[in-house]
């Protein structure tokens, strides 16, 4: 059987605690994880976490004592500090498919200098380097044991 | 049913791949069955901008966490080091690093040098033609004149040093400590069909641009001409016995879970050392209650993984990042055994360029060094693209009590018990692993690294999977003889990782498929009386 997909309230908790682990930047230009077309690939992503990710908001809401997204911003930092402590394998995660969205986004790829796009099929490039650093090796003698 | 062939061989990797091809010129009747499917190349995850993402889900690493329908589950909670395998055409030379160093001569003769384990009843002579045909067929890169190893001659060139790794020469140089480019069957040129390597960085999980050789575009294709019959989606159960205590052929279960009985001649098993033994422990018969071939009750005993310690930091400049294939270099400066230290034997250190944009902020996530909120994005800046990191891949010796047996509970999709892992890490490769940490700290302050981090062992890093049916002369020690034949079953051939005696410091690819080779070789020498 399929896992259910989220509720509202824990779709809206959801994108309270993406945007308290990386909220938006303006100093670097980029948005927060709760950024309407970040969290949406997020929620599309789930797939093997889901589960972990539903632990993880149910725990959530049982420290903030409700609805998180409902907290005052102190009490959020607060509550999310505790969490993060706390969360154990399903925060994990519930982190880990955040950073999976997050850090595919055009925007913060450009941010950090990355281009946007697949390795293949233009691939990178790779400097050959100075091949003469192996002189000093090269000169030694026979490293390994002899059997005989 | 299906007609008798003459050599079934199961499981199409590194080993199945090289023994099919090898055999395929006696133009016998062969017949290869593979639990996994043909993976095409636009299938890779670096085809799309999901490429770390899949990882995680249907290129995972570890068969539990991607669970596709051609993998089987396996019990590994009672293991600190988790099992990683694809299962496919090419098997787990899809999912691996390329990285290719052979055993030395050392390893084979540990007890008569170290007075630990037992010998092999081979040795590095006997196995070299077949490690450089293998390094033909399956296209090696890499550079002659490495003093830590006997002559060989890679048949391209190697890797390119790029930044990371040309930080890591100038330290090695510096402590005066053995550094080499590594041996890869990651293709440098245009070599037999296949493209050069372009740098797409992300070879682990299968490469686009076919530049990374897995056996599916190497052995396979070759031996496919030559006549062998590959069957893919072919799960199999048990191999059945006849009258006389030989192997009879295999129960199977196809595509669509219909059971099938092949019959064979001879059977060789290539399923590697946690498949190969869950298989031989599944097949009982009156005659053998304990599973086949198991007089000796060595089947699923002395699993050795090779423990790998992690050790990496972080420099002041952007390197190469995953831009390139991630190991270029390797270290054998510590791979012999040296009596000052507190440990026999030895290890590899194995350099990495880097990881992706991904990877580094989950992987420092993890290690709480990624901060929540307004910290987060300066904190990830200083990370990204300048982690350099080595690992040291220790020698892990063979003891009984770790071992594959069948879980008594756990099945796969056809009802078939899963394999089950108990393994401890010996006080020897403990104290193996603290003198790898310890050189790599010294290592990466060389190369300008602070922010040190240890990950020890490498929890998902039970890429080598060895020495669960090894192989001997003597009948009560061991279970295949030293040509590969089952002393119980004299038409039952094992070529996996299964048989090794002791594992060495080492990616064990390139040995796996030389002996597998040898072993075919042994078996087209003694046709005539292949049974005596």
């Amino acid at each position: 059987m399929a896992p259910p997909d989220l509720t509202a309230e824990q779709i809206r908790d959801f994108r309270a605690l993406a945007g308290a682990i990386i909220p938006p930047s303006a100093s670097y230009g980029v948005p927060g994880a709760d950024d309407e077309r970040i969290f949406s690939d997020i929620l599309r992503s789930l797939e093997r976490d889901r589960d972990d990710v539903c632990q993880a908001l149910a725990h959530l809401v049982r420290l903030a004592g409700g609805a998180f997204a409902d907290l005052e911003p102190a009490r959020r930092v607060e509550v999310a500090a505790t969490f993060r402590e706390a969360g154990g394998a399903p925060l994990a995660a519930l982190v880990r498919v955040v950073l999976l969205c997050y850090y595919r986004d055009d925007r913060v790829m450009r941010s950090l200098g990355l281009e946007p796009r697949p390795p293949f099929p233009r691939g990178h490039v790779v400097e050959q380097g100075d091949w003469s650093l192996l002189d000093p090796v090269r000169a030694r003698p026979r490293m390994y044991r002899g059997v005989d | 049913m299906h007609d008798k062939v003459d050599v079934l061989i199961i499981g199409s990797g590194a080993s199945g791949a090289a023994v099919a091809w090898s055999l395929a010129d006696t133009r016998m009747r062969i017949l290869c069955l593979e639990q996994g499917d043909w993976v095409k190349p636009t299938d890779y995850p670096s085809n799309g901008r999901d490429w770390e993402a899949r990882l995680f889900s249907d290129f995972a690493i570890n068969p539990n966490r991607r669970a596709r329908p051609t993998d089987y589950p396996i019990n590994d909670a009672n293991s600190p080091i988790k099992v990683v395998n694809f299962n496919g055409v090419g098997g787990s030379t899809i999912m691996y690093t390329a990285h290719f160093p052979r055993l030395h001569p050392s390893d084979f003769k540990v007890r008569t040098l170290d007075g630990v384990a037992d010998d092999w009843p081979i040795d590095y002579a006997t196995l070299e033609p077949y490690f450089a045909e293998n390094d033909r067929m399956m296209g090696v890169s890499g550079l002659a004149g490495d003093p830590a190893y006997p002559p060989k001659a890679p048949p391209m060139p190697p890797l390119p040093l790029g930044k990371s790794g040309a930080r890591f020469g100038k330290a090695m140089n510096q402590l005066g400590w053995h550094w080499w480019p590594s041996d890869t069957t990651i293709a440098t040129t245009d070599y037999e069909g296949r493209a050069r390597c372009i740098n797409l960085g992300h070879c682990t999980p299968g490469c686009a641009q076919g530049a990374k050789a897995s056996t599916d575009i190497t052995y396979w294709p070759l031996a496919i001409r030559a006549g062998v019959e590959l069957r893919t989606r072919c799960r199999v159960r048990e191999i059945t016995v006849d009258g006389h205590g030989m192997a009879a052929g295999v129960i199977y279960y196809d595509a669509e879970g219909k059971e099938h009985f092949q019959a064979a001649e001879v059977v060789i098993l290539a399923c590697n050392g946690v498949g190969t033994p869950r298989l031989m422990l599944n097949s009982v018969s009156a005659k053998f209650p304990k599973g086949i071939a198991n007089s000796s009750g060595l089947v699923g005993k002395n699993l050795m993984f090779h423990p790998y310690a992690l050790t990496y930091g972080y420099v002041d400049e952007p390197l190469d990042g995953n831009h390139g294939p991630p190991l270029c270099l390797w270290s054998q400066e510590f791979y012999e055994t040296d009596p000052n230290r507190d440990f026999v034997r030895g290890y590899t250190f194995q350099f990495g360029r880097g990881v992706g944009a991904i990877l580094e902020a989950i992987v420092s996530a993890n290690a709480g060094r990624l901060p929540w909120g307004e910290d987060h994005h300066a904190a990830y800046r200083k990370l990204v693209n300048r982690r350099i990191g080595l690992s040291a891949i220790c020698e892990d010796l063979p003891e009984e009590h770790n071992r594959v047996t069948l879980d008594p509970a756990l099945k796969d999709s056809h009802g078939i018990p899963a394999p089950k892992l108990d393994y401890t890490i010996s006080t020897n490769s403990q104290k193996m692993m603290s003198h790898g940490i310890a050189r790599a700290k010294e290592i990466l302050a060389a190369a300008g690294a602070g922010n040190i981090c240890v990950e020890s062992p490498i929890l998902n890093g039970g890429w080598h999977l060895l020495g669960t049916a090894r192989m001997g002369t003597d009948p009560e020690r061991s279970v295949v003889n030293e040509w590969g034949r089952c002393h119980d079953v004299k038409n039952l051939f094992i070529v996996d990782g299964s048989i090794w005696v002791t594992s060495g410091g080492v990616n064990p690819t390139s040995t796996i498929q030389a002996l597998a080779l040898y072993i075919a070789d042994s078996i087209k020498q003694r046709l005539a009386n292949l049974f005596d």
